[in-house]
C-alpha cells in the first residue's frame, strides 16, 4: 500500500488492524487508540482519501490502497498544513491524544467542503470524541482554516 | 489587593508552545514507548462482582506459543506490600492482583506476560480459573445496614469512614430557621475517561538495582508508592515525567499498574509494557469517581437569607478506598459555596460495595458538592417563591468582606461573584436588549415551537493550589502538613535559559506556563526560554499538577527561582561595577549603577560559568538556582473540629443555561450555553479558556450522559464507548464565555486555579435548567444525575421513577 505517498510493503497477520499495522510494524506513531472499538475516532486516518478507524480496519483490508497518517499531512516543505496551523493559532488540543485523527477529520471535510457550515463541522466531527476542550476551540480552528485557505485562494 | 498591572506576557495572547508537536503527531505517549526486549502484559479479569478464587490454572496459557509467563495474585503478594491508602484500615488489602477473593466484576486476577500484547490476549483467555460466587454488596446505603454482604470480610463493616462535623451553632440556626428547603440528591458513578487509557512501561536494571517507570501518569508521590509496594528503597525507583499522558482530569493514577508491571519487570529481567484497552480502563483500573448520595438542608428567612447549611453525603467507594475518600472532605474548604452561610454541618461517609474503585476525579469531590448545594439554593428559591439569580445574589459574599473565613475555617481569598454574574447574564443579551430578556424570549419561542424549555443557573467556585490537607481531616494519622513544587532554573555560558520541572502534564500547558512565568520574572523572551522535563531522582519534590495547583505553587517556585537568580546577578554586577549591592537594580536581563553603568545579560552568564577573575570571592560558578516551593497558606494542622485553611485560592465561575426538551422522547437539547469565570490574573489565556470550556462540556457529560451502571448482580453495564456516553460535537453547543479578574492576595501575580473550571458548575446549571423546563410543565424536579432522556419522558408522563 502507498503511506503517506511511498510504497510500503510488509507481511503481517491476517487479525493485524491497520492501526496496529501503522504503529507496530511501520512505527507511525501519531496514529493513537483510544477505544478500539470504532467509536472515538482517535486512530483516524485517511484511506483514498476518506476518513476511517484505523482500529477496525484490518491491515489486509488496505491493501493496495493509499493511506495518509498524520505524519503525512504536512506542507511540502516540511512546515505545517493549513489545518494544523489553524489548530495551533485557535488552541484546538490539550492533551494531544484527538488531535492527530482530528486533524484528519477536517483535512478531509475542507477537501470536500471548503466553507463548511456549524452543522457541517458538528456532523463531521461527531464521530471524533474530544475530552480536553468542550469542541469550541476546535470549531474555530475549523472556521479559521476555511477563512485561511479561502484568503490563499 | 492588588490592582492589576501590566504585563509583558502574562495575561497576553501567546501561541500555546505545546501545540505543534502534538498537531504533527509527534505527541510521546507510554504506548509509543517500547524499549528493546519488550514483553507485554495481558490481564485476566473477574467477570463476577464478589466470588472467592478457588484455583487459577496457567497450564493451557504457558504452552501458548510466546508466553513468559503467568502471574497470579497469590504469587504477587508474596513479594511486594499493599498499595497505599490512606484510611487506617489494615484489614482493607488493596493489591495489583486479587487474593483469594476478587471483589468486583473487572477486577485483575492474573496476568500474563507475552512477546505482543495479542498474544497476551489470547493467553490470558486459556488461564483456567475457579470461582465460588459469594453475595455482593451493591446498594451503599443497603450495604452500610447490619447484615448487608461484606466487601471486605476482615474489617467487619462496609463503612470506611464516617466523620461528623458541626461549625458555628446549627441547631439553634435551623431552630430559628423561618423556612427550610431539603433535597435528596444523586450523583451517579462516572468519571473522566481520559481518550488514552492508563499504560505503563517498566524496566528493572539489575546491575544499577534501578527500575525506571514510563508512565501516563498525574500522581502525587507516585514514585514513592511504587517503590514501597515493590519493597525498593524509594531512590530505586526512576519515573520519567517526560511522558505526554492522553487526558487525566485526575484520574490517571496507575499506582497499581505499575507494582504489576514493575514486579514483572524484575521477575523477567526485562521491559514489561502494560497498557489497558478501553474495557479493563473502564471496569479493571479502578478509575471510577464520585458515586454520592447527599441530603441537604438549607435554612432561610422568608426574604431567602440563608442562615445555615446541613450536608449529609454517602459515597459509594467501590472495592478499594485509596486516595478516594479523602475526597470527601476537599469540599469542606468551600462547604458553604460562594454564600455567606453562618453556620455548618458536614457528614461524610464513605462505604465499600463490590464495584470498581474510585479515585481523584476533577475537583476532587467538590463538584458533586457545587451540584448539591446548587439543588438546594434552588429549592429554597422555589420553595420561597423567589427568583433564582435574585436568591443568589442575596446571598453573595460580598466583594468588600474578603479574604471572607467560612464557617469551616477556610479563608476565601478574594472574588467578585455580582460582577461575574452580571458578566454571564450580558453574554446571553445585548447593550440594546438585556441578557435575561432575550434569553426568557428565546424560551418563550422554544415552548410555542412546543418543546419544553427553561433556564438554569449555577454559580460556584473552584478551590485552587490543591495541598494535602484533606488526608488529615479524614485521618489524624495523615500529618503531611506541605504538598511541595519546585523550579530549577539555568542560565548556561551562552545566557541561555532552561526552566526544568519534574512532573508529567496531560495538556495543561505547563511548558508554555513556565516558560511564561520565567520570562515575566526575569524580563526575557519565553520564546528563548526552554523548558525541559528532569525525572523523579534528578528532580526536585513535586505534588504533580492535581488540584488546580500548577499556576499557584509553579508561580511561587518560579519567582522563589527568579529572585534567588537576580541576587546572584546582582552580585556578580555590583562586584564588576564596583558599587554596593544596594546600589545595583536587575532589569530585563542586565544589572545597572546608579550612574547608569551596565552589565548585559550576555556579560553577566559569561563571568558566572567562565571568568572566575571576575566572579566575588566565595560565589560559586554558574547560574543555577533550585526553588522548591509550599503551597500558599499551608503549613498547619487540622484543628479536632476540622477547621484548616484547605486550599488557598477560590476561583468563581457563573453559568447561564437555556435548555430545549423534546416531549416526545426525553431528549434535552442545550440551546443556548453562557459562561463567566474569574481566576484571578491568567497566565495564558487560550489555555485558560481551553479549561473552562473542556470542563464545562465534561460537565455537561455527568449532567446529561454519563454513567458507569450496574445491574443487580454487580456486572457492569457499561462496557465501552457504545454505552458509556462522552459527549461529542452533537451533544456540546456552542458555548459563549468572559473572563473577569479578581487577582488573589496570595500568589506572585494574583493567579488563581483554572483546571477544574467548567466542569465546577455544568452539571448543576444544566440540571438547573432541565428542571425548570419540567417546571414549566408542572412535574419535577429530577434530582439525580445524569437527567436521561427516560427519566424527563417518565417524568412528563406523570411516572416517578
Amino acid at each position: 500500500m502507498i503511506v503517506n505517498g511511498e510504497r510500503r510493503a510488509c507481511e503481517t497477520a491476517g487479525r493485524t488492524s491497520l492501526a496496529d499495522l501503522l504503529r507496530d510494524d511501520l512505527h507511525l506513531t501519531g496514529t493513537h487508540l483510544g477505544c478500539e472499538h470504532g467509536v472515538c475516532g482517535c486512530c483516524t486516518v485517511l484511506l483514498d482519501g476518506e476518513p476511517v478507524r484505523s482500529c477496525i480496519i484490518l491491515a489486509a483490508q488496505a491493501d493496495g490502497h493509499s493511506v495518509t497518517t498524520i505524519e503525512g499531512i504536512g506542507a511540502p516543505d516540511g512546515g505545517l498544513s493549513g489545518v494544523q496551523e489553524a489548530f495551533c493559532q485557535a488552541h484546538a488540543l490539550q492533551c494531544g491524544y484527538c488531535t492527530p485523527g482530528m486533524v484528519l477529520a477536517v483535512t478531509a471535510l475542507l477537501d470536500a467542503n471548503p466553507a463548511p457550515s456549524r452543522a457541517d463541522i458538528d456532523e463531521a466531527l461527531g464521530g471524533n470524541i474530544c475530552r480536553c476542550t468542550g469542541y469550541v476551540q476546535i470549531r474555530e480552528a475549523v472556521e479559521l482554516a476555511a477563512r485561511q485557505s479561502a484568503a490563499r485562494g | 489587593m492588588a490592582e492589576p498591572v501590566a504585563r509583558r506576557w502574562v495575561s497576553r495572547p501567546h501561541r500555546v508552545r505545546e501545540d505543534r508537536r502534538f498537531v504533527t503527531g509527534h505527541g510521546r505517549y507510554v504506548a509509543d514507548i517500547t524499549p528493546p526486549g519488550t514483553l507485554h502484559a495481558g490481564l485476566v479479569t473477574s467477570p463476577h462482582a464478589h466470588a472467592r478464587i478457588i484455583s487459577i490454572d496457567p497450564a493451557d496459557a504457558l504452552e501458548l506459543d510466546g508466553v513468559a509467563a503467568v502471574v497470579t495474585g497469590a504469587e504477587l503478594a508474596k513479594s511486594t506490600e499493599p498499595l497505599r491508602q490512606y484510611l487506617s484500615l489494615p484489614a482493607v488489602q488493596w493489591r495489583p492482583l486479587a487474593v483469594e477473593e476478587t471483589r468486583y466484576a473487572g477486577e485483575w486476577v492474573a496476568a500474563v506476560v507475552a512477546t505482543s500484547r495479542a498474544v497476551a490476549e489470547d493467553a490470558a483467555e486459556l488461564v483456567g480459573v475457579d470461582y465460588e460466587p459469594l453475595p455482593a454488596a451493591l446498594d451503599p446505603e443497603i450495604a452500610m445496614r447490619d447484615g448487608a454482604p461484606l466487601v471486605h470480610a476482615a474489617l467487619g463493616t462496609n463503612v470506611l469512614a464516617n466523620r461528623e462535623f458541626t461549625w458555628g451553632d446549627v441547631a439553634g440556626d435551623f431552630a430559628r430557621a423561618e423556612s427550610v428547603s431539603r433535597v435528596r440528591v444523586r450523583w451517579n458513578r462516572n468519571s473522566t475517561v481520559p481518550l488514552e487509557t492508563f499504560g505503563v512501561v517498566a524496566g528493572w536494571d539489575g546491575d544499577r538495582n534501578l527500575l525506571d517507570v514510563w508512565a501516563s501518569v498525574q500522581m502525587p508521590q507516585f514514585p514513592d508508592q511504587v517503590a514501597d509496594a515493590l519493597r525498593l528503597a524509594t531512590n530505586q525507583v526512576r519515573v520519567h515525567f517526560d511522558v505526554d499522558v492522553g487526558g487525566s482530569y485526575g484520574v490517571k493514577r496507575g499506582v497499581k499498574h505499575a507494582v504489576l508491571a514493575g514486579y514483572l519487570s524484575m521477575t523477567l529481567r526485562t521491559p514489561v509494557k502494560l497498557i489497558e484497552d478501553r474495557a479493563e480502563n473502564m471496569h479493571g483500573g479502578d478509575f471510577h469517581g464520585p458515586d454520592r448520595i447527599f441530603e441537604v438542608d438549607l435554612a432561610c428567612t422568608h426574604d431567602g437569607d440563608f442562615t445555615s447549611i446541613r450536608i449529609g453525603v454517602i459515597d459509594d467507594e467501590g472495592a478499594f478506598p485509596g486516595r478516594s475518600p479523602l475526597q470527601l472532605a476537599k469540599p469542606i474548604g468551600a462547604i458553604v459555596g460562594p454564600y455567606r452561610i453562618g453556620s455548618a454541618a458536614y457528614t461524610a461517609t464513605a462505604v465499600a460495595t463490590n464495584k470498581t474503585g474510585q479515585v481523584a476525579v476533577r475537583g476532587f469531590g467538590q463538584a458533586p458538592t457545587n451540584y448539591a448545594i446548587e439543588s438546594a439554593v434552588d429549592a429554597a428559591a422555589r420553595d420561597l417563591g423567589l427568583d433564582r439569580l435574585a436568591i443568589r445574589r442575596r446571598n453573595f459574599i460580598r466583594p468588600d468582606e474578603f479574604p471572607y473565613r467560612i464557617p469551616s475555617g477556610t479563608e476565601y481569598d478574594s472574588g467578585d461573584y455580582g460582577a461575574v454574574l452580571d458578566k454571564v447574564i450580558g453574554l446571553a443579551g445585548t447593550a440594546a436588549k438585556p441578557g435575561l430578556a432575550t434569553l426568557e424570549r428565546r424560551r418563550d419561542e422554544l415552548r410555542a415551537a412546543g418543546k419544553l424549555a427553561g433556564i438554569g443557573v449555577a454559580t460556584c467556585l473552584e478551590p485552587g493550589g490543591g495541598n494535602a490537607i484533606f488526608e488529615n481531616i479524614m485521618n489524624p494519622a495523615n500529618d503531611k502538613t506541605t504538598f511541595p513544587e519546585g523550579c530549577r532554573l539555568r542560565v548556561d555560558a551562552g545566557g541561555q535559559i532552561t526552566a526544568i520541572i519534574s512532573i508529567s502534564s496531560a495538556g495543561q500547558g505547563h511548558d508554555t506556563l513556565v516558560a511564561t512565568l520565567v520570562a515575566e520574572e526575569l524580563g526575557r523572551d519565553p520564546d528563548a526560554i526552554t523548558v525541559v522535563r528532569a525525572d523523579s531522582l534528578t528532580g526536585m519534590p513535586s505534588q504533580s499538577p492535581v488540584g488546580s495547583r500548577m499556576a499557584i505553587v509553579l508561580g511561587e517556585a518560579v519567582r522563589g527561582a527568579a529572585t534567588e537568580l537576580k541576587d546572584k546577578l546582582r552580585r556578580i554586577g555590583a562586584h564588576n561595577l564596583g558599587v554596593p549591592l544596594d546600589e545595583v537594580e536587575y532589569s530585563g536581563g542586565d544589572v545597572t549603577d546608579r550612574a547608569g553603568h551596565r552589565l548585559a545579560w550576555p556579560d553577566l552568564a559569561a563571568i558566572a560559568l567562565r571568568r572566575q577573575h571576575l566572579m566575588p570571592p566565595g560565589e560559586q560558578p554558574g547560574l543555577e538556582v533550585v526553588h522548591v516551593a509550599h503551597t500558599p497558606r499551608s503549613g498547619e494542622l487540622a484543628r479536632p473540629d476540622g477547621t484548616v485553611q484547605i486550599y488557598p485560592c477560590y476561583s468563581f465561575e457563573a453559568h447561564l443555561v437555556l435548555a430545549a426538551v423534546d416531549q416526545e422522547t426525553g431528549v434535552v437539547d442545550l440551546d443556548r450555553y453562557y459562561l463567566a469565570h474569574d481566576c484571578g490574573t491568567i497566565i495564558n489565556p487560550d489555555i485558560v479558556r481551553g479549561m473552562v470550556l473542556g470542563g464545562t462540556a465534561h460537565g455537561i457529560g455527568v449532567a446529561l450522559y454519563e454513567q458507569f451502571a450496574y445491574s443487580d448482580e454487580g456486572q457492569p453495564l457499561t462496557q465501552s464507548f457504545m454505552d458509556y456516553l462522552l459527549p461529542s460535537t452533537h451533544e456540546v453547543p456552542s458555548i459563549m464565555d468572559a473572563e473577569h479578574c479578581t487577582p488573589s492576595p496570595f500568589t506572585t501575580l494574583g493567579q488563581k486555579g483554572a483546571g477544574e473550571a467548567g466542569y465546577m458548575g455544568a452539571p448543576a446549571a444544566v440540571a438547573s435548567a432541565v428542571n425548570d423546563a419540567l417546571a414549566g410543565r408542572g412535574v419535577g424536579p429530577l434530582l439525580s444525575l445524569p437527567i436521561k432522556p427516560a427519566d424527563v419522558w417518565q417524568a412528563i408522563q406523570g411516572r416517578p421513577r
